[in-house]
């Protein structure tokens, strides 16, 4: 899970980690109002859950009241396209008004989880403000990296390594190595999957400050961070992923035109990628779990069907633990409900494979079965033609 | 043969008294896997299915002498459990559980650092080894006893790979599912290393999905070590940069993971890499045809 920079910037505050003093705005007054209260003029930054803002004309520096107005009034409402955001952009519903601050240099710090030591590791970059993938890409041996021991937690030493790689001021490294530690507190405190600060900056006066806050949350761990999870931005989420959710369905939306229904991630991957294979195009990643009743795959049938752009459906099914004439009756309930009206090609395989079979025959409606995965899709795509 | 496990492993099931822990403890045993003992603590003493449950996963070993432990905990205690499996020094633990915080898992590993314990999962269908011992969530009745090892990052992938096998008459030594999350026990070059000293494995299936770098470490691993006939397949090539697909450890970030990536090492490698999951039966008997072994790893009739 996401969640906006000034909600980012509040939770490292909590742990010390300097932030500038700013507020959210929902509204252009308040955005004048909270600027007013920093001196009169500020920084204006969209609240959108993507990166690349400030280069779409996102965060703009004001250095009067009348500027943070007219910036205001320019970026709420905006539709801001980046390269994280796609093609079709983010409304911009939320600022982020900020004092200014007297940049001397910038840096890259972030914490992600990393497969290769199974360990949390802290990245930093004397690159700060830049992509930190171009970075990775074209000049790897500037990035260093520690992995930090979960017994131990974020050593000194190892805050202090980094800090010197990176060359931080020398009379700066103690501060330095304080806002690290505090920023891997944050990290496991809040089951965090990724904590990027970029940039990092030193100040004018001496300070070591977080400019930017990106947090991503382990979905996995929200049951434990109430705090976290009231967080969220609905207005930033595909509302059929969030049906979905509801349903405890995994789906995710793409951009073709037939929809999919599966149980397990790697074969509903498997599955798009078949669909791709023989020609088509999926509009969706669904993956039903293991243990789909007739409500959950009524539901996955619906949250399919209300993308405008699906003109068919493949139901692909290896029953292990769900047995194949439940996930049928599913099926059939489903069309019913919804009275179907395009293609529907269903494979199952796996536990009661025959009665599910004789169930979808006898179902009256116009399901077309399929022996194999690869059938399956050469069907579904032959008939979306 | 086999790895991992066989007719004479003796298993606990952790949460026996649980839903799920009860429905596949009844399926291992209709399999004819030795389940042993269960696990609930507080319910030490009574019984599930005529199966005895113990408190601790120790009494359960000193008392049944099982050496294998598999976990249907839910998410909240599972990192727990797996951590007291590994304190009462079990062979293996194998963790079915899926949603397991991945913090909760880097201190798991931590907590294993120089202890013997081999964890296999979490997130995964567990392990089975046709016609002698099923742990875990899998269909017993797609499986066949014969000589290809197959090992997965994907529980719902693996059973089409061993379905397509047995419909080729071909039967499988042992499936592993490794599971799909980033953070984890047992890697594709743990199981790869234990095909490779198997000596009635013939031949490997394995199946990846985009994220993280495991396929082609695994594929520098083969190219190196492998003397047996690989079959590949890895899920995710239509699945965009940035988004989740389901496992938490399968996402393209940062341009790295792709599934391009690694169906061009596995190919580097020597790896015979199946077109679309459907082929890996077919791929997997031209690929045997090709090297004179196809008659060897039919199953007799």
């Amino acid at each position: 899970m996401n969640i906006h920079e000034y909600q980012g910037k509040a939770v490292l505050k909590k742990y010390g980690v300097a932030v500038p003093n700013g507020r959210v705005a929902f509204t252009v007054d308040e955005a004048v109002a909270i600027a007013e209260e920093l001196g009169g003029k500020g920084v204006v930054k969209a609240q959108i859950h993507a990166g690349g803002r400030g280069k779409a004309g996102g965060v703009k520096v004001a250095k009067t009241l009348d500027e943070v107005r007219t910036y205001a009034e320019q970026i709420l409402g905006m539709t801001l396209v980046t390269h994280q955001t796609g093609p079709e952009g983010k409304v911009v519903k939320r600022l982020l008004v900020e004092e200014l601050s007297d940049i001397k240099k910038e840096y890259y710090i972030g914490l992600v989880v990393d497969r290769a030591t199974q360990r949390v590791v802290m990245m930093a970059s004397e690159e700060g403000g830049t992509e930190i993938e171009e970075v990775a890409a074209h000049s790897p041996e500037k990035i260093f990296k520690e992995a930090i021991d979960p017994a131990v937690g974020l050593s000194a030493f190892q805050a202090r390594k980094l800090a010197f790689a990176i060359n931080i001021p020398k009379e700066l490294v103690g501060q330095a190595v304080k806002f690290m530690q505090a920023l891997y507190n944050a990290f496991v405190d809040n089951d965090c999957s990724i904590a990027e600060i970029n940039p990092l900056v030193v100040t004018g006066d001496g300070k070591v400050v977080a400019l930017d806050a990106k947090l991503n949350f382990d979905s996995n761990a929200l049951f434990r961070h109430a705090d976290i999870l009231e967080m969220r931005d609905m207005d930033e989420e595909d509302p059929k992923e969030i049906e979905a959710s509801k349903f405890d369905l995994t789906y995710i939306a793409l951009d073709g035109t037939i929809g999919c229904m599966v149980n397990g991630a790697g074969l509903a991957m498997a599955t798009m990628d078949t669909i791709n294979h023989f020609g088509g195009t999926p509009a969706n990643f669904l993956d039903v779990g293991g243990g789909a009743t007739t409500e959950k795959v009524t539901a996955a049938f619906k949250i399919i069907l209300a993308d405008p752009n699906v003109k068919g459906i493949l139901v692909n099914i290896f029953g292990g633990i769900m047995k194949c004439d439940t996930i049928a009756e599913g099926v059939i309930a489903a069309a019913k409900e919804v009275s179907l009206r395009h293609p529907l090609v269903v494979r199952l395989e796996g536990t009661n494979v025959e009665k599910g079979k004789q169930l979808l025959n006898e179902s009256g409606l116009d399901i077309v079965a399929a022996d194999s995965l690869a059938d399956a899709a050469k069907k579904i795509v032959e008939l979306v033609k | 043969m086999s790895i991992l496990i066989n007719k004479d492993t003796k298993v606990m099931t952790i949460n026996l008294h649980g839903k799920t822990g009860r429905f596949h403890a009844q399926g291992a045993v209709e399999y004819g896997t030795q389940m042993v003992a269960g696990v609930n603590p507080g319910k030490g003493g009574t019984e599930v299915d005529g199966i005895p449950v113990f408190d601790t996963v120790q009494e359960a070993k000193d008392k049944t002498g099982a050496t294998v432990a598999v976990v249907y905990v839910p998410p909240v205690g599972a990192a727990d459990s797996i951590m007291e499996a590994v304190d009462a020094d079990l062979d293996l633990v194998i963790c079915i559980t899926e949603g397991i915080p991945v913090l909760d898992m880097v201190k798991v590993r931590r907590y294993m650092e120089g202890k013997r314990t081999r964890l296999i999962g979490p997130n995964c269908p567990g392990v089975i080894t046709p016609g002698e011992c099923k742990i875990g969530i899998m269909p017993g009745y797609i499986h066949t006893p014969g000589r290809v090892g197959v090992v997965s990052r994907s529980g719902t992938l693996t059973y089409e790979a061993v379905y397509q096998l047995t419909v080729e008459n071909i039967g499988q030594s042992t499936a592993v599912g490794i599971g799909g999350d980033p953070v984890n026990g047992t890697n594709f070059i743990d199981v790869l290393e234990m095909f490779q000293n198997d000596p009635d494995t013939d031949a490997i299936i394995m199946i990846g999905e985009i994220g993280g770098t495991a396929e082609e470490e695994a594929a520098e691993w083969i190219k190196a070590n492998c003397t047996k006939p690989v079959v590949g397949f890895i899920a995710g090539a239509t699945a965009p940069p940035g988004k989740r697909m389901g496992h938490a450890g399968a996402i393209i970030s940062g341009g790295k993971g792709t599934a391009a990536e690694k169906i061009a090492a596995m190919q580097a490698a020597g790896i015979k890499v199946a077109p679309t999951p459907s082929d890996l039966g077919s791929t997997m008997v031209a690929l045997l045809k090709e090297k004179g072994m196809y008659e060897q790893v039919l199953v007799k009739k």
